[in-house]
């Protein structure tokens, strides 16, 4: 059997980021709690688990780094090196740059920063403990031993082989060397030396106090005969020479059966005399040139871990459907109507258990949101450092599962709003000691699930948002005007998501720079969900941002519009009514509009947008739904409602182009293509004066 | 009837490839994360018995030299080849294993063949 290393690469990778992934997060409770002995185990045991792999698997690079990095941390959890914050930082740099030269290894980057650099102060470290900073070289790449074919003529060797007597306790079966010095070519004579058998009264069955002496003839060299004896051989004796190749045995005594009959000989009677230690040692294997595991490109499938249950239940769902295909086929074999309740029967379990089925499947791509919030404790560490301030980080619902996707992209926006609470939000200890709140400002990554959403909020205790710098922004801006009287708290402090809206009064390192919640917010619509936030001066703000659990199958709300049937998000429907003619009105500036329990409405006429037909134009005939997005409602004009069902979202951009107003396409149970709407566009038409897009187009 | 081969490794990628290998090599494989599973496992095997084990040293829970000393414990395993990865080629390491009750070891990093050539060394055929 021949096989290339590579194929377990994937698993490496993935396994090693996790660890390097876990090892920032242990290396950060180190700081914390540098007493903590099997934390300092744990560590060891992550580095060690990498450098492990990354030999075995080839990448040189990444064992040798961590390698001396090992050793480093083997010295600290024996207790021969404290921590202190210089070499906290630099195991926290370390483990960095281990992050980097995976990721070469993994073929995502060309380039590495230098090991040198960070070697050298590892080395350091160990040098202080050590007076040397020599470490033992790290075994090299791994290498085939290369049978070496042999030609040389054979040998008459003759063996002594008496082994420990604790050998078969450790599961070792002289038998089987015996067998092997057998199949290595020809056996001449093998004499078993019973001398050292004790009385059976004290004799330990499970001891062994045979010795043997074998003379045999082999193209073996001596090397690999006495590599036979490796794991014995230093509590057995094994005396290996060699004769004259003419040499003629005096057969004393042959005991041609000895090796398949030692144990049953075990319990004769002699005595034991301590087995003498000679062992004769092999010489290493002649390393052969080294495997060529290459590194660089590797077609890095993107993989996903799913618990085995979940893929369990999937496999007992397949079952089912299998079970209710069974059944479907018999009942139409030969169909006649007495047969119908039972294809009812039959067609409902198949639904009940395809439903199941979606669902599960859609289980597979959920993950523990813990899977972003896991680099916030670094990098609330570090911009801690940087700015001086002292903040902690607690996390709340890290098991909260979510999309895959979601977790992707929802990471960057996440870190926007950490970073803006460590560099504005958050006091400097003097600050807070002032405010007479405590030293520590504390941030809060906190998710659960809200209905068909799943809710992240991010909080700080901070100093909330300055409600007078943002209305003098706006005003700055252009978005309010200066004579008006200043809006509502909530609709002021909403003004920071708009384009270019900072009001840091100057640029820092880690925010400020213009690129603001704007894209926070974009990037959290584009996910289809939605942000808010709440702040008290003073004490503190929360930013909400709510999500759909996942991007690929929507609950909707069909309805038709002449001959076309759109889909609308269940989420952002708030009800449907039929107006009475006198609460639909037209109003100057504003268009139709539609007056429901006084709040004031704008009509969209869905068959104008698309520029279609409808079958009602009539508001009081046809129906309006009215739909919400980021607190703004708009009704609009469809001809009838036709169910909710759960829709699989197709996109139009690859196989089309973006349509205004249209979020995607899916396909119907009766094989027709179904619009769905895109409402936060939707609404963004009316703003615009509900101008056609058709035209547009 | 082919063998079973139980892996203990707290690695997955060392995991697949050492099991990859041996079922490669006609064996059934049982994996144990680390040494505490693998006695569980182990348990759950008819008659407590496999006929080979292959355990890294380095592991969470259980380490795998408890894990030896135990599995040796236990009649079924008592004669059982146990094989040890461990990555030190000191002795220090191997006197150990050995007072533990391993059979022999494999030092990392090893090539699945390797590892082939020393389970034949060990295992009765």
């Amino acid at each position: 059997m021949n096989f290339d290393t590579a194929m377990f690469h994937s698993a490496f990778f993935e396994e090693a980021a996790d660890l390097l992934e876990d090892l920032e997060g242990l290396l950060l409770r180190l700081e914390k709690s540098p007493d903590d002995l099997e934390l300092l185990n744990t560590i060891f045991r992550c580095a060690h688990s990498i450098k492990g792999g990354s030999a075995t698997f080839g990448f040189a690079d990444l064992a040798q780094f961590t390698h001396g990095l090992e050793t480093l941390l083997d010295l600290m959890r024996n207790g021969q090196l404290k921590i202190s914050k210089t070499i906290s930082q630099l195991l926290l740099e370390s483990r960095d740059q281990m992050r980097a030269l995976l990721a070469v290894a993994r073929g995502e980057e060309s380039t590495a920063p230098d090991s040198a650099p960070l070697t050298a102060r590892i080395h350091e470290q160990i040098e202080s403990v050590n007076g040397t900073s020599d470490i033992s070289a790290i075994t090299e790449e791994p290498v085939i031993i290369e049978e070496t074919a042999i030609t040389a003529a054979t040998k008459v060797y003759r063996l002594k082989f008496v082994p420990g007597p604790d050998i078969l306790r450790r599961g070792i079966d002289p038998r089987q060397m015996i067998n092997q010095i057998r199949e290595s070519g020809e056996l001449i004579s093998i004499i078993c030396d019973t001398s050292r058998l004790p009385s059976i009264e004290e004799i330990d069955p499970e001891s062994s106090y045979l010795g043997w002496e074998i003379i045999f003839r082999t193209e073996w060299e001596e090397a690999q005969i006495l590599d036979i004896f490796e794991f014995i051989e230093d509590e057995s004796e094994i005396v290996l020479t060699i004769e004259p190749a003419d040499f003629i045995p005096v057969i004393i005594q042959e005991v041609s059966a000895a090796a398949e009959t030692i144990r049953a000989e075990t319990s004769n009677s002699l005595n034991l005399d301590s087995a003498p230690l000679s062992a004769a040692k092999p010489t290493p294997p002649q390393p052969a040139a080294a495997t060529p595991t290459s590194g660089g490109k590797n077609s890095d499938t993107q993989t996903l871990r799913v618990a085995t249950d979940k893929v369990d239940k999937l496999i007992n769902l397949v079952g089912e459907l299998i079970i209710n295909q069974s059944m479907l086929n018999e009942v139409i074999s030969d169909f006649s109507m007495a047969k119908l309740p039972r294809l009812i029967e039959a067609v409902a379990e198949m639904e009940r258990a395809s439903r199941d089925l979606q669902e599960r499947v859609m289980a597979v791509r959920m993950l523990p949101i813990k899977y972003a919030f896991g680099r916030f404790p670094r990098l609330v560490h570090d911009l801690s450092v940087a700015c001086g301030k002292k903040i902690e980080l607690k996390t709340v619902g890290e098991d909260t599962e979510l999309d895959k996707t979601v977790i992707e992209v929802v990471t960057d926006p996440l870190t926007h709003l950490v970073r803006n609470s460590i560099d504005h939000a958050l006091e400097t200890p003097e600050e807070r000691r002032a405010a007479g709140k405590p030293e520590m400002g504390t941030i809060t990554l906190n998710a659960f699930h809200e209905g068909g959403n799943i809710v992240i909020e991010v909080s700080d205790d901070g100093r909330g948002l300055n409600r007078e710098r943002i209305l003098q922004k706006a005003i700055d801006r252009g978005l309010i005007s200066e004579n008006d009287a200043p809006p509502a708290d909530d609709i002021l402090y909403n003004y920071i998501f708009h384009p270019g809206f900072s009001t840091a009064k100057e640029v820092t390192d880690l925010s400020g720079r213009g690129v603001g919640m704007d894209i926070v917010k974009r990037a959290v619509q584009a996910l289809g969900g939605s942000i808010s936030l709440n702040t008290v001066p003073g004490k503190g703000t929360r930013f909400r941002i709510k999500l759909p659990l996942t991007m690929a199958i929507l609950e909707g709300l069909s309805l038709s519009v002449g001959e076309e049937v759109y889909i609308l998000p269940l989420t952002s429907i708030v009800e449907s009514i039929r107006p009475k003619l006198g609460d639909v009105r037209l109003v100057a500036g504003q268009g139709e509009i539609v007056l429901m329990r006084g709040e004031v409405l704008p009509i969209l006429r869905l068959y104008q947008v698309f520029g279609s037909t409808a079958q009602f134009t009539d508001p009081t005939k046809a129906l309006l739904v009215i739909v919400e997005n980021d607190g703004r409602k708009v009704a609009l004009l469809v001809d009838e409602l036709i169910g909710q069902s759960q829709v699989v979202i197709k996109s139009l951009e690859t196989n089309y182009r973006k349509v205004n107003g249209i979020a995607g396409a899916t396909i119907l149970g009766d094989g027709r293509v179904a619009l769905i709407l895109d409402v936060p566009g939707l609404i963004h038409t009316d703003r615009l004066g509900g101008a056609s897009f058709a035209e547009a187009a | 009837m082919s063998k079973t081969a139980l892996i203990v490794d707290d690695s997955s990628s060392m995991r697949q490839m050492v099991g990859f290998t041996l079922k490669g090599a006609g064996f059934q494989v049982i994996e144990g994360v680390d040494g505490q599973d693998a006695l569980t496992k182990l348990k759950e095997v008819p008659g407590g018995k496999v006929d080979i084990i292959i355990t890294d040293l380095n592991m969470p829970i259980m380490d795998g030299l408890t894990f030896i000393k135990q599995a040796r414990s236990l009649p079924a395993c008592k004669f059982t080849p146990i094989l040890m990865l461990t990555t030190e080629s000191g002795d220090n390491r191997k006197a150990e294993g050995k007072a533990a009750g391993a059979t022999g070891w494999i030092v990392k990093p090893f090539h699945p063949e390797q590892m082939l050539k020393v389970i034949e060394k060990v295992l009765p055929s």
